[in-house]
Protein backbone atom coordinates (compact mmCIF):
# COMPACT_ATOMS: atom_id res chain seq x y z
CA UNK A 1 0.00 0.00 0.00
CA UNK A 2 2.89 2.52 1.04
CA UNK A 3 4.50 1.64 -2.23
CA UNK A 4 1.40 2.18 -4.21
CA UNK A 5 1.44 6.20 -2.53
CA UNK A 6 4.64 6.37 -3.55
CA UNK A 7 3.85 5.59 -6.83
CA UNK A 8 0.73 8.01 -7.44
CA UNK A 9 3.22 10.45 -5.65
CA UNK A 10 5.44 10.05 -8.63
CA UNK A 11 3.09 10.24 -11.53
CA UNK A 12 1.53 13.53 -9.70
CA UNK A 13 5.09 15.07 -10.18
CA UNK A 14 5.60 13.91 -13.25
CA UNK A 15 2.63 15.60 -14.48
CA UNK A 16 3.66 18.74 -12.55
CA UNK A 17 6.83 19.18 -14.84
CA UNK A 18 6.68 17.30 -17.90
CA UNK A 19 3.55 18.96 -19.40
CA UNK A 20 6.01 22.00 -18.95
CA UNK A 21 8.77 20.77 -20.41
CA UNK A 22 6.45 19.33 -23.57
CA UNK A 23 4.87 22.79 -23.47
CA UNK A 24 8.15 24.26 -24.07
CA UNK A 25 10.14 21.33 -26.20
CA UNK A 26 7.52 19.66 -28.09
CA UNK A 27 5.11 22.51 -28.58
CA UNK A 28 2.14 21.35 -26.01
CA UNK A 29 -0.68 23.24 -25.79
CA UNK A 30 -1.00 25.93 -23.27
CA UNK A 31 -4.46 24.81 -22.12
CA UNK A 32 -3.28 20.75 -22.12
CA UNK A 33 -0.44 21.80 -20.63
CA UNK A 34 -2.14 23.54 -17.60
CA UNK A 35 -4.80 20.77 -17.18
CA UNK A 36 -2.07 18.26 -17.44
CA UNK A 37 -0.42 19.92 -14.39
CA UNK A 38 -3.45 20.17 -12.47
CA UNK A 39 -4.09 16.33 -12.94
CA UNK A 40 -0.97 16.27 -11.38
CA UNK A 41 -1.41 18.52 -8.39
CA UNK A 42 -4.28 16.47 -7.80
CA UNK A 43 -2.32 12.90 -7.99
CA UNK A 44 -0.22 14.43 -5.78
CA UNK A 45 -2.20 15.42 -2.93
CA UNK A 46 -4.51 13.15 -3.70
CA UNK A 47 -0.99 10.55 -2.99
CA UNK A 48 -0.10 12.48 -0.21
CA UNK A 49 -3.57 12.10 1.59
CA UNK A 50 -3.43 8.46 0.57
CA UNK A 51 -0.17 8.14 2.30
CA UNK A 52 -1.10 9.96 5.68
CA UNK A 53 -4.48 7.49 5.89
CA UNK A 54 -1.79 4.54 5.24
CA UNK A 55 0.91 5.49 7.95
CA UNK A 56 -1.59 6.84 10.48
CA UNK A 57 -3.29 3.21 10.33
CA UNK B 1 13.01 33.39 1.59
CA UNK B 2 12.15 31.48 4.64
CA UNK B 3 12.47 33.03 7.86
CA UNK B 4 9.86 31.03 9.49
CA UNK B 5 12.40 28.00 10.00
CA UNK B 6 9.87 25.71 11.01
CA UNK B 7 9.34 24.08 7.29
CA UNK B 8 11.03 20.71 6.83
CA UNK B 9 10.55 18.17 4.63
CA UNK B 10 12.49 15.19 3.13
CA UNK B 11 11.26 13.50 0.07
CA UNK B 12 11.83 10.13 1.24
CA UNK B 13 10.73 10.63 4.41
CA UNK B 14 9.55 13.37 7.01
CA UNK B 15 11.92 14.94 9.21
CA UNK B 16 10.90 15.75 13.08
CA UNK B 17 14.38 19.00 13.67
CA UNK B 18 12.00 21.71 13.57
CA UNK B 19 8.79 20.00 15.30
CA UNK B 20 11.15 19.68 18.16
CA UNK B 21 12.16 23.03 17.77
CA UNK B 22 10.44 25.41 19.61
CA UNK B 23 11.18 29.70 18.73
CA UNK B 24 11.20 30.74 22.26
CA UNK B 25 12.08 29.09 25.23
CA UNK B 26 9.73 27.27 27.69
CA UNK B 27 7.45 27.07 25.25
CA UNK B 28 5.52 23.65 24.39
CA UNK B 29 6.59 22.03 21.42
CA UNK B 30 10.20 22.23 21.92
CA UNK B 31 12.95 19.35 22.92
CA UNK B 32 16.02 19.77 24.84
CA UNK B 33 15.42 23.69 25.45
CA UNK B 34 17.80 23.86 27.98
CA UNK B 35 20.22 21.25 27.45
CA UNK B 36 22.70 20.16 24.36
CA UNK B 37 20.78 17.64 22.14
CA UNK B 38 22.26 13.85 23.17
CA UNK B 39 23.30 12.15 20.55
CA UNK B 40 20.79 9.62 20.45
CA UNK B 41 18.56 12.78 18.22
CA UNK B 42 20.96 13.68 16.24
CA UNK B 43 19.92 13.86 12.41
CA UNK B 44 21.55 12.86 8.92
CA UNK B 45 22.14 14.89 5.51
CA UNK B 46 18.94 13.76 4.17
CA UNK B 47 17.11 15.22 6.78
CA UNK B 48 18.59 18.91 6.74
CA UNK B 49 18.96 18.35 2.66
CA UNK B 50 14.80 18.07 2.53
CA UNK B 51 14.08 20.75 5.31
CA UNK B 52 16.59 23.44 3.71
CA UNK B 53 14.64 22.64 0.39
CA UNK B 54 11.25 22.82 1.56
CA UNK B 55 12.09 25.86 3.74
CA UNK B 56 13.13 28.07 1.29
CA UNK B 57 10.28 27.99 -1.02
CA UNK B 58 8.28 30.38 0.29
CA UNK B 59 5.19 32.38 -1.44
CA UNK B 60 7.80 35.39 -1.07
CA UNK B 61 10.07 34.09 -3.58
CA UNK B 62 7.52 34.66 -6.02
CA UNK B 63 8.13 38.43 -5.10
CA UNK B 64 11.60 38.91 -4.43
CA UNK B 65 12.43 37.44 -8.49
CA UNK B 66 10.08 39.80 -9.78
CA UNK B 67 11.15 42.92 -7.96
CA UNK B 68 15.19 42.00 -9.25
CA UNK B 69 13.89 42.88 -12.50
CA UNK B 70 12.25 45.98 -11.59
CA UNK B 71 15.07 46.59 -10.06
CA UNK B 72 16.38 47.10 -13.16
CA UNK B 73 19.16 44.01 -12.80
CA UNK B 74 20.90 42.83 -15.61
CA UNK B 75 20.93 39.00 -17.02
CA UNK B 76 25.01 39.04 -15.47
CA UNK B 77 24.63 40.39 -12.60
CA UNK B 78 21.67 38.36 -12.24
CA UNK B 79 22.43 34.78 -12.35
CA UNK B 80 26.36 35.36 -11.75
CA UNK B 81 25.38 37.62 -8.22
CA UNK B 82 22.79 35.14 -6.57
CA UNK B 83 25.28 32.44 -7.83
CA UNK B 84 28.33 34.11 -5.43
CA UNK B 85 25.32 35.49 -3.00
CA UNK B 86 23.93 32.37 -2.54
CA UNK B 87 28.06 30.41 -1.99
CA UNK B 88 28.45 32.96 0.51
CA UNK B 89 24.73 32.15 2.52
CA UNK B 90 25.87 28.36 2.32
CA UNK B 91 29.30 29.57 3.74
CA UNK B 92 28.27 31.77 6.54
CA UNK B 93 25.54 29.07 7.45
CA UNK B 94 28.25 25.88 7.27
CA UNK B 95 31.28 27.99 8.80
CA UNK B 96 29.58 30.54 11.15
CA UNK B 97 26.55 28.61 12.69
CA UNK B 98 27.24 25.23 12.23
CA UNK B 99 30.18 24.68 13.84
CA UNK B 100 28.76 26.31 16.96
CA UNK B 101 25.32 24.34 17.12
CA UNK B 102 27.33 21.38 16.84
CA UNK B 103 29.56 21.83 20.02
CA UNK B 104 26.65 23.96 22.34
CA UNK B 105 24.19 22.00 20.59
CA UNK B 106 21.61 24.09 22.27
CA UNK B 107 19.07 27.07 20.88
CA UNK B 108 20.18 30.51 20.04
CA UNK B 109 17.43 31.55 22.40
CA UNK B 110 18.95 29.32 25.46
CA UNK B 111 22.52 30.74 24.36
CA UNK B 112 21.56 34.20 24.69
CA UNK B 113 19.73 33.77 27.93
CA UNK B 114 22.71 32.58 29.28
CA UNK B 115 25.44 35.35 27.42
CA UNK B 116 22.78 38.37 27.82
CA UNK B 117 20.39 37.81 30.52
CA UNK B 118 16.86 37.34 30.47
CA UNK B 119 15.74 41.12 29.50
CA UNK B 120 17.72 41.36 26.34
CA UNK B 121 16.07 38.11 25.13
CA UNK B 122 13.09 39.50 25.76
CA UNK B 123 13.99 42.54 23.94
CA UNK B 124 15.09 40.53 20.57
CA UNK B 125 12.10 38.35 21.11
CA UNK B 126 10.69 41.73 21.03
CA UNK B 127 12.37 42.76 17.98
CA UNK B 128 11.53 39.38 16.06
CA UNK B 129 8.56 39.26 16.70
CA UNK B 130 7.33 42.57 15.32
CA UNK B 131 9.32 42.04 11.98
CA UNK B 132 7.97 37.94 12.01
CA UNK B 133 4.28 39.72 11.79
CA UNK B 134 5.31 42.13 9.22
CA UNK B 135 7.30 39.16 7.11
CA UNK B 136 3.80 37.03 7.76
CA UNK B 137 1.74 40.24 6.44
CA UNK B 138 3.81 40.13 2.98
CA UNK B 139 3.22 36.35 2.62
CA UNK B 140 -0.47 36.96 3.51
CA UNK B 141 -0.53 39.61 0.45
CA UNK B 142 1.15 37.05 -1.82
CA UNK B 143 -1.64 34.55 -1.12
CA UNK B 144 -4.35 37.51 -1.59
CA UNK B 145 -3.13 38.14 -5.31
CA UNK B 146 -4.16 34.52 -5.69
CA UNK B 147 -7.61 34.39 -4.10
CA UNK B 148 -8.23 37.73 -5.77
CA UNK B 149 -7.72 36.08 -9.54
CA UNK B 150 -11.29 34.26 -9.52
CA UNK B 151 -12.84 37.51 -7.87
CA UNK B 152 -11.21 40.24 -10.51
CA UNK B 153 -9.66 42.16 -8.00
CA UNK B 154 -7.37 44.65 -9.27
CA UNK B 155 -3.92 44.37 -7.82
CA UNK B 156 -1.62 46.88 -6.32
CA UNK B 157 0.63 48.50 -8.73
CA UNK B 158 5.18 48.50 -7.99
CA UNK B 159 4.36 52.04 -6.86
CA UNK B 160 1.27 51.73 -4.90
CA UNK B 161 1.33 52.11 -0.73
CA UNK B 162 -2.21 52.15 -0.11
CA UNK B 163 -4.89 49.61 -0.78
CA UNK B 164 -6.66 49.70 -3.88
CA UNK B 165 -10.34 49.57 -2.79
CA UNK B 166 -12.18 47.96 -0.52
CA UNK B 167 -12.33 44.46 -2.38
CA UNK B 168 -8.70 44.36 -1.64
CA UNK B 169 -9.07 45.28 1.86
CA UNK B 170 -11.71 42.38 2.26
CA UNK B 171 -9.57 39.79 0.15
CA UNK B 172 -7.18 40.40 2.55
CA UNK B 173 -8.95 40.66 5.85
CA UNK B 174 -10.36 37.16 5.20
CA UNK B 175 -6.93 35.45 3.71
CA UNK B 176 -5.03 36.74 6.72
CA UNK B 177 -8.02 35.83 9.08
CA UNK B 178 -7.84 32.48 8.38
CA UNK B 179 -4.27 32.18 8.54
CA UNK B 180 -4.30 33.59 11.51
CA UNK B 181 -6.90 31.06 12.74
CA UNK B 182 -5.14 28.14 11.56
CA UNK B 183 -1.67 29.74 13.36
CA UNK B 184 -3.34 30.25 16.63
CA UNK B 185 -4.89 26.38 16.83
CA UNK B 186 -0.85 25.20 16.41
CA UNK B 187 1.30 24.59 13.54
CA UNK B 188 1.62 20.90 13.53
CA UNK B 189 -0.48 20.57 11.29
CA UNK B 190 0.57 23.07 8.70
CA UNK B 191 4.17 22.47 9.03
CA UNK B 192 2.84 18.71 8.12
CA UNK B 193 1.29 20.28 4.92
CA UNK B 194 4.28 22.82 4.20
CA UNK B 195 6.41 19.34 4.15
CA UNK B 196 3.94 17.10 1.81
CA UNK B 197 3.51 20.24 -0.41
CA UNK B 198 6.82 21.17 -0.98
CA UNK B 199 8.51 18.70 -3.24
CA UNK B 200 5.70 19.81 -5.61
CA UNK B 201 5.96 23.66 -4.97
CA UNK B 202 9.40 22.74 -6.07
CA UNK B 203 8.18 21.67 -9.21
CA UNK B 204 5.82 24.17 -9.99
CA UNK B 205 8.09 27.30 -9.62
CA UNK B 206 10.55 25.23 -12.08
CA UNK B 207 7.60 24.78 -14.50
CA UNK B 208 7.21 28.58 -14.46
CA UNK B 209 10.44 29.31 -15.19
CA UNK B 210 10.03 26.64 -18.08
CA UNK B 211 6.87 27.88 -19.68
CA UNK B 212 8.02 31.03 -19.46
CA UNK B 213 11.03 30.60 -21.69
CA UNK B 214 9.10 30.56 -25.50
CA UNK B 215 7.07 33.57 -24.43
CA UNK B 216 10.56 35.67 -24.42
CA UNK B 217 11.57 34.60 -27.02
CA UNK B 218 13.92 31.74 -25.94
CA UNK B 219 13.02 28.57 -28.53
CA UNK B 220 16.10 26.87 -27.71
CA UNK B 221 18.57 26.79 -24.82
CA UNK B 222 21.36 28.40 -27.25
CA UNK B 223 19.24 31.40 -27.33
CA UNK B 224 19.21 31.99 -23.60
CA UNK B 225 22.07 33.59 -23.18
CA UNK B 226 21.27 36.30 -25.38
CA UNK B 227 17.88 36.32 -25.03
CA UNK B 228 18.41 36.95 -21.08
CA UNK B 229 21.13 39.42 -21.53
CA UNK B 230 18.97 41.79 -24.40
CA UNK B 231 15.47 41.31 -23.07
CA UNK B 232 14.34 39.77 -19.84
CA UNK B 233 17.52 41.43 -17.96
CA UNK B 234 18.38 44.08 -19.92
CA UNK B 235 20.28 46.29 -17.45
CA UNK B 236 18.28 49.19 -17.62
CA UNK B 237 16.98 51.90 -15.16
CA UNK B 238 14.46 50.43 -11.81
CA UNK B 239 10.64 50.61 -12.38
CA UNK B 240 9.82 53.85 -10.46
CA UNK B 241 9.62 53.45 -6.80
CA UNK B 242 12.19 51.09 -6.92
CA UNK B 243 16.12 51.21 -6.48
CA UNK B 244 18.71 50.35 -8.68
CA UNK B 245 20.56 47.15 -8.49
CA UNK B 246 23.47 46.09 -9.14
CA UNK B 247 25.79 42.87 -9.33
CA UNK B 248 26.90 44.04 -5.69
CA UNK B 249 23.19 44.53 -4.94
CA UNK B 250 22.47 41.08 -5.52
CA UNK B 251 25.31 39.43 -4.18
CA UNK B 252 24.74 41.06 -0.38
CA UNK B 253 21.01 40.94 -0.52
CA UNK B 254 20.76 36.74 -1.42
CA UNK B 255 23.88 36.51 1.04
CA UNK B 256 22.27 38.70 3.65
CA UNK B 257 18.72 37.86 2.93
CA UNK B 258 18.56 35.18 5.60
CA UNK B 259 21.02 36.69 7.95
CA UNK B 260 19.36 36.22 11.04
CA UNK B 261 19.01 32.42 10.49
CA UNK B 262 22.78 31.99 9.72
CA UNK B 263 25.54 34.61 10.79
CA UNK B 264 22.30 36.02 13.04
CA UNK B 265 22.83 32.30 14.40
CA UNK B 266 18.80 31.42 14.97
CA UNK B 267 19.63 28.11 12.98
CA UNK B 268 21.83 27.07 16.34
CA UNK B 269 18.00 25.65 17.42
CA UNK B 270 18.42 23.74 14.03
CA UNK B 271 21.59 22.54 13.00
CA UNK B 272 21.92 21.87 16.75
CA UNK B 273 20.61 18.35 16.01
CA UNK B 274 23.01 18.30 12.80
CA UNK B 275 26.29 14.94 13.62
CA UNK B 276 29.08 17.25 12.08
CA UNK B 277 29.44 20.79 11.58
CA UNK B 278 29.69 19.95 7.29
CA UNK B 279 25.75 18.99 7.52
CA UNK B 280 25.87 22.85 7.37
CA UNK B 281 26.31 22.68 3.95
CA UNK B 282 23.02 21.21 3.29
CA UNK B 283 21.79 24.65 3.13
CA UNK B 284 22.67 24.67 -0.75
CA UNK B 285 19.91 22.79 -1.11
CA UNK B 286 17.68 25.62 -0.01
CA UNK B 287 19.72 28.33 -1.39
CA UNK B 288 19.78 27.00 -5.00
CA UNK B 289 16.72 25.43 -5.18
CA UNK B 290 14.52 28.42 -3.88
CA UNK B 291 16.81 31.38 -3.83
CA UNK B 292 18.22 30.79 -7.60
CA UNK B 293 16.15 28.94 -9.34
CA UNK B 294 12.79 30.06 -7.77
CA UNK B 295 13.83 33.56 -7.56
CA UNK B 296 14.83 33.21 -11.57
CA UNK B 297 11.74 31.70 -12.61
CA UNK B 298 9.46 34.15 -10.74
CA UNK B 299 11.96 37.29 -12.04
CA UNK B 300 11.14 35.38 -15.69
CA UNK B 301 7.04 35.55 -14.91
CA UNK B 302 7.55 39.50 -14.55
CA UNK B 303 9.47 39.53 -17.62
CA UNK B 304 6.60 37.58 -19.32
CA UNK B 305 3.95 40.36 -18.02
CA UNK B 306 6.42 43.53 -19.03
CA UNK B 307 6.77 41.81 -22.29
CA UNK B 308 2.98 41.28 -23.22
CA UNK B 309 2.22 44.91 -21.82
CA UNK B 310 5.06 46.11 -24.49
CA UNK B 311 6.14 47.87 -21.39
CA UNK B 312 8.28 51.65 -21.92
CA UNK B 313 9.37 54.18 -19.10
CA UNK B 314 6.49 56.43 -20.45
CA UNK B 315 3.77 53.48 -19.16
CA UNK B 316 2.91 52.44 -15.91
CA UNK B 317 4.80 49.20 -15.09
CA UNK B 318 2.06 46.24 -14.61
CA UNK B 319 1.69 45.04 -11.35
CA UNK B 320 3.62 42.36 -9.38
CA UNK B 321 1.19 40.12 -8.67
CA UNK B 322 2.38 36.58 -8.28
CA UNK B 323 -1.17 34.73 -8.39
CA UNK B 324 -2.11 36.23 -11.97
CA UNK B 325 1.90 35.43 -12.77
CA UNK B 326 1.35 32.20 -11.72
CA UNK B 327 -2.30 31.38 -13.33
CA UNK B 328 -1.39 33.07 -16.46
CA UNK B 329 1.69 30.32 -16.80
CA UNK B 330 0.62 27.89 -15.72
CA UNK B 331 -3.17 27.53 -14.88
CA UNK B 332 -4.76 26.53 -11.60
CA UNK B 333 -2.10 24.75 -10.53
CA UNK B 334 -0.08 28.28 -9.88
CA UNK B 335 -2.98 29.56 -7.90
CA UNK B 336 -2.37 26.31 -5.81
CA UNK B 337 1.16 26.88 -5.28
CA UNK B 338 0.91 30.26 -4.76
CA UNK B 339 -1.45 29.91 -2.64
CA UNK B 340 0.11 27.27 -0.34
CA UNK B 341 3.39 28.65 -0.66
CA UNK B 342 2.25 31.95 1.16
CA UNK B 343 -0.19 30.03 3.79
CA UNK B 344 2.57 27.75 5.03
CA UNK B 345 4.62 29.91 5.61
CA UNK B 346 3.02 32.99 6.91
CA UNK B 347 1.33 30.38 9.42
CA UNK B 348 4.63 29.28 11.26
CA UNK B 349 5.55 32.84 11.36
CA UNK B 350 2.48 34.39 12.80
CA UNK B 351 2.50 31.36 15.20
CA UNK B 352 6.37 32.21 16.10
CA UNK B 353 5.37 35.88 16.33
CA UNK B 354 3.14 34.82 18.50
CA UNK B 355 5.05 32.55 21.03
CA UNK B 356 7.77 35.48 21.11
CA UNK B 357 5.06 38.05 22.04
CA UNK B 358 3.78 35.11 24.71
CA UNK B 359 7.55 35.06 26.21
CA UNK B 360 7.47 38.71 26.69
CA UNK B 361 4.42 38.21 29.17
CA UNK B 362 4.21 34.36 29.87
CA UNK B 363 0.90 34.44 31.31
CA UNK B 364 -0.89 35.52 28.71
CA UNK B 365 -3.39 32.86 26.23
CA UNK B 366 -1.11 31.37 23.23
CA UNK B 367 -4.21 31.67 20.86
CA UNK B 368 -4.84 35.45 21.84
CA UNK B 369 -1.23 35.80 21.34
CA UNK B 370 -1.54 34.88 18.31
CA UNK B 371 -4.46 36.22 16.96
CA UNK B 372 -3.09 39.58 17.77
CA UNK B 373 0.24 39.11 15.78
CA UNK B 374 -2.38 37.62 12.80
CA UNK B 375 -3.59 40.79 13.19
CA UNK B 376 -0.87 43.21 12.92
CA UNK B 377 0.21 40.58 9.86
CA UNK B 378 -3.02 41.36 8.32
CA UNK B 379 -3.02 45.01 8.88
CA UNK B 380 0.58 45.19 7.39
CA UNK B 381 -0.84 43.09 4.32
CA UNK B 382 -3.48 45.49 3.79
CA UNK B 383 -0.91 47.86 2.34
CA UNK B 384 0.70 47.02 -1.03
CA UNK B 385 3.80 49.13 0.42
CA UNK B 386 4.84 46.05 2.73
CA UNK B 387 5.82 43.65 -0.21
CA UNK B 388 6.43 46.75 -3.21
CA UNK B 389 9.45 47.60 -0.62
CA UNK B 390 10.36 43.59 0.22
CA UNK B 391 13.35 43.94 -0.45
CA UNK B 392 14.04 46.88 1.68
CA UNK B 393 12.26 45.19 4.53
CA UNK B 394 14.75 41.43 4.26
CA UNK B 395 17.54 43.80 4.68
CA UNK B 396 16.21 45.57 7.49
CA UNK B 397 15.14 42.31 9.43
CA UNK B 398 18.75 40.92 8.41
CA UNK B 399 20.40 44.15 9.46
CA UNK B 400 18.01 44.07 13.15
CA UNK B 401 18.52 40.50 14.47
CA UNK B 402 22.20 39.95 12.76
CA UNK B 403 24.05 41.64 15.32
CA UNK B 404 23.18 39.47 18.26
CA UNK B 405 24.58 36.36 16.15
CA UNK B 406 28.13 38.70 16.34
CA UNK B 407 27.74 38.27 20.25
CA UNK B 408 27.07 34.58 20.15
CA UNK B 409 30.06 34.23 18.23
CA UNK B 410 32.41 36.52 20.08
CA UNK B 411 31.03 34.86 23.16
CA UNK B 412 31.71 31.15 21.64
CA UNK B 413 35.50 31.75 20.33
CA UNK B 414 37.12 34.98 21.41
CA UNK B 415 36.24 35.15 25.18
CA UNK B 416 37.74 32.22 26.37
CA UNK B 417 41.01 32.99 24.71
CA UNK B 418 41.01 36.39 25.63
CA UNK B 419 40.56 35.82 29.19
CA UNK B 420 37.35 36.50 29.72
CA UNK B 421 34.06 34.58 31.05
CA UNK B 422 31.37 33.08 28.32
CA UNK B 423 28.28 32.74 29.23
CA UNK B 424 28.85 35.92 31.38
CA UNK B 425 25.24 36.87 32.45
CA UNK B 426 24.43 33.28 33.68
CA UNK B 427 27.86 32.82 35.89
CA UNK B 428 27.20 36.37 36.95
CA UNK B 429 23.49 35.69 38.05
CA UNK B 430 22.83 39.43 35.83
CA UNK B 431 19.49 39.37 33.97
CA UNK B 432 21.08 42.21 31.40
CA UNK B 433 24.83 42.03 29.76
CA UNK B 434 24.87 45.41 29.44
CA UNK B 435 28.02 44.76 27.63
CA UNK B 436 26.07 42.90 25.09
CA UNK B 437 22.88 45.16 24.74
CA UNK B 438 24.73 48.27 24.45
CA UNK B 439 26.77 46.53 21.30
CA UNK B 440 23.97 45.58 19.70
CA UNK B 441 21.78 49.27 19.90
CA UNK B 442 25.05 51.14 19.22
CA UNK B 443 25.95 48.75 16.41
CA UNK B 444 22.38 49.60 15.19
CA UNK B 445 22.86 53.12 15.33
CA UNK B 446 25.87 53.10 13.76
CA UNK B 447 24.01 51.44 10.80
CA UNK B 448 21.37 54.16 10.69
CA UNK B 449 23.88 56.62 10.64
CA UNK B 450 25.86 54.67 7.72
CA UNK B 451 22.23 54.67 6.15
CA UNK B 452 21.18 58.02 6.68
CA UNK B 453 24.35 60.01 6.36
CA UNK B 454 26.88 57.99 4.31
CA UNK B 455 23.89 56.55 2.00
CA UNK B 456 24.43 52.97 2.70
CA UNK B 457 21.70 51.07 1.60
CA UNK B 458 20.15 48.51 3.82
CA UNK B 459 21.47 45.96 1.80
CA UNK B 460 24.70 46.35 2.39
CA UNK B 461 24.34 47.22 6.32
CA UNK B 462 24.19 43.76 8.24
CA UNK B 463 27.84 43.04 7.48
CA UNK B 464 29.37 45.82 8.87
CA UNK B 465 26.42 45.73 11.99
CA UNK B 466 27.89 42.23 12.48
CA UNK B 467 31.60 43.15 12.55
CA UNK B 468 30.87 46.35 14.86
CA UNK B 469 28.44 44.41 17.38
CA UNK B 470 31.35 41.85 17.68
CA UNK B 471 34.30 44.39 18.47
CA UNK B 472 31.97 46.43 20.84
CA UNK B 473 30.89 43.24 22.90
CA UNK B 474 34.43 42.39 23.03
CA UNK B 475 35.78 45.70 24.17
CA UNK B 476 32.88 46.26 26.56
CA UNK B 477 33.23 43.20 28.14
CA UNK B 478 36.60 43.85 28.72
CA UNK B 479 35.58 46.70 31.06
CA UNK B 480 32.43 45.09 32.09
CA UNK B 481 33.70 41.68 33.28
CA UNK B 482 36.33 43.64 35.84
CA UNK B 483 35.90 42.14 39.48
CA UNK B 484 33.39 44.06 41.07
CA UNK B 485 31.57 44.15 44.39
CA UNK B 486 29.08 41.79 44.49
CA UNK B 487 25.29 43.22 43.55
CA UNK B 488 26.43 46.31 41.98
CA UNK B 489 25.39 45.60 38.37
CA UNK B 490 22.19 43.64 39.25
Amino acid sequence: MKIATWIVRAAGLGLTIVPACLHYGAGLGAGAMRHLMLAGAVLWFGAVLWGEGVRRR
Amino acid sequence: MAFEGLKHESMAEPCDISAAVSPVPGQAGGEFERQPVPATHWKGWRSFLGMYAGEHVAGTEFMIGSLFLAAGVSAFDLLVGLLIGNVLAVLSWALVCAPIATRARTTLYYQLERICGEWLVTAYNLANGILFCFLAGAMITVSATAVGVPLDLRMPGLSDWLPTGAAWVVTVAAVGAVFSLVAAKGYDAVARVANLSAPWMILVFLACGIVSLPRLGVDSLGDFWGVARDRIWPGTDPLPGQSKFTFWHVVFFAWFCNAAMHMGMADLSILRYARHWRQGFCSAAGMFVGHYMAWISASMLYAVQLARAGWDPSKPAPPVAPGPMAYDAVGVAGLICVILAGWTTANPTIYRAGLAFQAIRPGSSRFAVTLVAGGIATLGAIFPALVMRLLDFVGLYGTILMPMGAVVFVDFWLMPRLGMSSYYAEKAGLRINWAAGCAWVLALGVCALLNWQGGVQVFFLAGPGWLVTGVLYLAFSRWYQRPQPRGQRR
